[in-house]
């Protein structure tokens, strides 16, 4: 166990290769009641979350759909990314534990000017059922809501008796997040083992996430990082002229610089696996050079991959210095394996 | 190889046990095995480098981090356990037997006495 933000969580279970793949083959659980949720409601509250986020909450067409998005300074650095889900009566926004306390200060500041209620919900638990055998683990679980779910699409999700479920996750496999009362929490947990979900800890976790390409907080990102240095331009509304957000004009400023870097997917051939902060470089003059975000040991793919953030230039591999010697690197896209098959692309 | 042979240890978590006269086998502890989780690659001395005692000697690698592996005493590397090169879970599974890192033909026999016990091993990792 780890103290993770103030939370007490197990790195592993057991074995975190075993964890990992049970997940890409088969079906895992995660509790991630650590993750931060607030709801919103009042009168402003569409317009104030229009304004809070970058990506533009109106595009959620159905209720208790969900959209990732980044949360942006005056900079456009990248103070959390989140997920926002379309409630009833309001808005749900579930952000990163580790920067609760940042989040809290910035949404309270701008929340002064509108007529917007906050509410922490501490009182729920959430829970990630993750891997392509997550749909027959859930419909073994006795929760009525399960069927509703089963034609939802991704990104959806449903309510009822008490339970917040939606098609969402942390992983690049099938699978859903549900939010729920800590009560019913301990329930569904015990349901979903006996329908043979495995508990997975954090390293699987984050090695899941890293094959997926998604982004973790404090290492893609941070609030010195703008969206297009970390993958999540997509995730940027620029579509309705009229609405203003958080961070929009100084986005505007960076789009004309051409100085910026952007993250990318490397794989290695050899036994060396590239941790976060490594520098790498492009020719023997290592006049540029790049940052690994993180790295890991693919156990899918069974080699070395990272995330790294370098300069906008065309070049197909870089290397960096391990132990005395080169190791050379494949540049793609930053993202590795989705739905169990390799999906990575390497320059040519 | 002989489970009664007795285990000695480096601070740093080696181990050594004397199975041929004047011989050291090398590897990690069960506790090491453990702090560092899955280990996915292992790098082995070459066949006739003379070691030092406490000297980088082999590098393990797993899914948290790279960690250095010291020679537990000195003198000349002899064997290395190959297999683990393509499996190299097997320093999880049996860190104390088939997951053994090489062989060192010690350059004192003696100095084995050098190395800490078991018991004062554990000592310092409940430190």
């Amino acid at each position: 166990m780890v103290d993770f933000h103030g939370w007490s969580m197990p790195i592993n279970y057991g074995s975190q290769i075993n964890e990992h793949n049970c997940v890409r083959e088969n079906c895992g659980i995660f509790d991630v009641s650590h993750m931060t949720i607030l709801d919103f409601e009042g009168e402003d509250v569409e317009q104030f979350v229009r304004t809070l986020i970058a990506n533009d909450v109106k595009k959620l067409s159905e209720t208790y759909e969900g959209l990732y998005s980044a949360m942006l300074n005056d900079n456009g650095g990248v103070i959390d990314d989140l997920i926002a889900y379309k409630l009833e009566n309001g808005y749900r926004l579930v952000v990163n534990c580790a920067t609760r306390g940042e989040d809290l200060k910035w949404i309270s500041e701008k929340a002064k000017n509108y007529s917007v209620q906050m509410e922490e919900r501490d009182d729920l638990s959430m829970v990630a059922i993750q891997g392509p055998k997550s749909s027959e683990v859930l419909s073994n679980c006795p929760a009525p809501i399960v069927r509703e779910l089963e034609s939802k699409k991704k990104q959806q999700g449903v309510y009822g008796n008490d339970m917040f479920a939606t098609k969402t996750g942390y992983t690049g496999e099938n699978g859903f997040e549900v939010i729920l009362p800590h009560a019913l929490a301990v329930g569904l947990w015990r349901n979903a083992i006996k329908a043979g979900a495995q508990p997975i800890g954090l390293g699987a976790r984050d090695t899941l996430r890293l094959e997926a390409g998604m982004n973790l907080y404090g290492f893609e990102m941070d609030d010195s990082i703008s969206p297009f240095e970390c993958n999540m331009a997509w995730t940027v509304d620029f579509s309705d002229e009229e609405r203003k957000f958080y961070g929009k004009e100084a986005l505007t400023r960076i789009l004309k610089d051409d100085k910026q870097y952007e993250l990318v997917g490397l794989m290695l051939e050899e036994r060396a696996i590239l941790r976060q902060g490594q520098k790498v470089y492009f020719d023997a003059d290592k006049e540029l050079e790049g940052l690994v975000t993180s790295g890991t040991y693919s156990p899918t793919l069974k080699k070395p991959i990272a995330l790294a953030r370098i300069p906008r230039i065309s070049a197909k591999s870089c290397f960096t210095e391990m132990r005395g010697k080169e190791v050379f690197a494949k540049i793609g896209s930053p993202r590795f394996i989705r739905e169990g098959k390799e999906i990575f692309k390497g320059r040519i | 190889m002989s489970d009664a042979s007795e285990l000695r240890y480096l601070a740093t978590h080696e181990w050594g046990r004397i199975d041929e006269e004047g011989i050291l086998t090398v590897g990690i502890s069960e506790h090491a095995q453990d702090l560092l989780g899955d280990i996915v690659f292992v790098e082995l001395p070459d066949i006739g480098m003379e070691l030092d005692a406490e000297e980088e000697s082999a590098i393990v690698e797993s899914v948290k981090a790279a960690s250095d592996v010291y020679a537990p005493l000195s003198g000349e590397v002899i064997e290395v356990n190959e297999k683990l090169l393509d499996e190299p879970e097997i320093v999880n599974s049996s860190p104390l037997e088939d997951g053994w890192f090489f062989k060192i033909k010690l350059n004192d026999a003696s100095s084995f006495e050098n190395l800490m016990t078991e018991e004062e091993y554990n000592a310092t990792c409940e430190e």
